[in-house]
């Protein structure tokens, strides 16, 4: 199962896709999903099982980011 | 067609206004973006969007790793040195604030600063250096008053290459909560600089000279520990954030980048900035560079140029920025006769600095300058004493 994080930025989407694999966890970028509807016309893609991992990186780094949905 | 002369055919030595040739790698990046990216970073999602959304990070992320920053998101681009300057200056200063400044500032710090004081907003102490072009700190310090918001220094000079303690005055702006704004736009790539050890609170720098990128690139670095709401943006508008509010987003840096940025640009200032990084030695090389390259010029030029008079210093440190001209001639006459007859590029005149100019004894003629670049080569500057001992043997024309 895939989970995906939205960010108001493009700018933070971009800058958690890189945090996130400097700290190995498998992400890529995506264009946002038709039923979600963000601003930022991209947001990062990850295993939810990663959900956690991922939301303590981007706490660490201070990485704002809208919200995590599960697909 | 015009001829390329990346591959020689002049000699450039005007680089302290802008860096010529710049290294292959940074035309490449700006061709790719043109050819192969294309679109807009901050708005649509597509992949063509995405790949623009990287250069531009990865452009952040190479500028922070340069001045010592954590947080990329601290970098703020801006079309040059200039517009960061302005948006520092007047982001920072509020009706009623005093701000220190220097005289050996470009009009791109002293002509925002000298506005502000005009309209009545803001009170302006401006530090007189020596002859040199050195600032003594504690002179700085003595400036200060209750109501000083903000110190504004230029850390290596546009006119003379001198390089201010910064570290120093940094330490002082820190003991009385004051801010320090730093111009680093003749340091950056030159001289090796730590936002934080050299106390820094925001630095303005240009993208296209020492750090080899294209014109129109340049930016604001805040420190991390620096709370960036004190400064107000300069610019409002789109950002691709929160597109549905009007009011302008709080963080950065989309605080700061309302616009589309100069993707092109960036492009190549992320492989200049790479390109200066990973050269051998790092900065501190290419600082000793310039120094020898400064010191050399100097020697010979003394030695074999009639009334050679430099105003440049050879014992200092120096990012190879010399001021200097030949008594008999006007600064004109003589950086004409250069570039026509000999193909040398310099510039004459007062390098829009009027009050480091007038520190130095040369208002209002101004000098010649030459700035070298990691590219010049001994062989060049032995080309050029020789151009300029022939001019001042010459007769006048
Ligand atoms: C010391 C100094 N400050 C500011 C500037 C302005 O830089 P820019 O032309 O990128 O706006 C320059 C360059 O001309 C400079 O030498």
């Amino acid at each position: 199962m895939k989970a995906v994080i939205l960010f108001h930025s493009t700018n933070h989407a971009i800058w958690a896709e890189d945090e996130l694999k400097s700290n190995n966890i498998v992400c890529k970028m995506i264009s946002v999903p038709r039923h979600l509807s963000s601003d930022c016309g991209y947001c990062v893609q990850i295993d939810t099982e990663d959900k956690e991992k991922a939301t303590d990186i981007l706490n660490t780094n201070k990485i704002e980011f809208e919200k995590i949905e599960t697909l | 067609m015009l001829k390329d002369r990346t591959h020689g055919g002049v000699i450039y030595f005007d680089n302290a206004a802008t860096s010529f040739p710049k290294p292959q790698c940074v035309t490449d990046a700006v061709i790719r973006y043109m050819t192969q990216i294309g679109a807009n970073p901050g708005r649509s999602g597509h992949k063509m969007a995405i790949e623009a959304g990287q250069i531009v990070y990865k452009t952040r992320k190479s500028i922070a790793t340069l001045f010592g920053l954590r947080n990329p998101m601290h970098v703020i681009f801006t079309s040059n040195a200039t517009e960061a300057l302005n948006l520092a200056i007047k982001g920072v200063l509020e009706k009623g604030d005093h701000a220190v400044t220097s005289s050996m500032e470009h009009n791109s710090t002293i002509r925002p600063l000298h506005e502000m004081e005009k309209d009545g907003t803001i009170s302006l102490s401006i530090i007189q250096a020596d002859k040199t072009g050195i600032l003594d700190p504690q002179k700085i310090r003595r400036a200060i008053t209750t109501k000083t918001k903000a110190i504004i220094i230029n850390h290596a000079s546009n006119v003379i290459g001198c390089i201010q303690p910064i570290r120093e005055i940094g330490k002082i702006c820190r003991e009385s909560g004051i801010i320090f704004i730093v111009d680093c736009a003749q340091s950056a790539g030159v001289v090796p600089i730590d936002i934080d050890r050299d106390n820094i609170d925001i630095l303005a720098f240009a993208g296209h000279k020492g750090l080899y990128g294209p014109t129109g690139t340049g930016g604001m670095v805040i420190s991390d520990g620096f709370d960036f709401k004190r400064i107000k943006p300069l610019k409002y508008g789109g950002t691709g954030s929160f597109s549905d509010k009007i009011e302008q987003p709080d963080f950065l840096p989309d605080r700061f980048e309302s616009g589309t940025l100069n993707v092109a640009g960036l492009n190549g200032l992320l492989a200049g900035s790479k390109y200066i990084q990973k050269r051998e030695g790092g900065i501190e090389r290419i600082l000793e560079h310039k120094t020898e390259l400064q010191n050399y010029f100097i020697q010979k030029a003394e030695t074999f140029v009639k009334d050679f008079y430099c105003y440049s210093s050879s014992q200092l440190p120096s990012t190879s920025v010399i001021a200097f001209k030949i008594n008999s001639y006007s600064v004109s006459e003589t950086t004409q006769i250069l570039s026509d007859r000999y193909g040398i590029m310099s510039r004459q005149g007062l390098h829009c600095s009027p009050l480091a100019h007038k520190t130095i004894g040369t208002f209002p003629e101004g000098t010649l300058r030459f700035g070298f670049s990691i590219f010049n080569k001994k062989e060049e500057i032995d080309l050029a004493v020789q151009a300029l001992k022939s001019v001042s043997e010459g007769k006048r024309t």
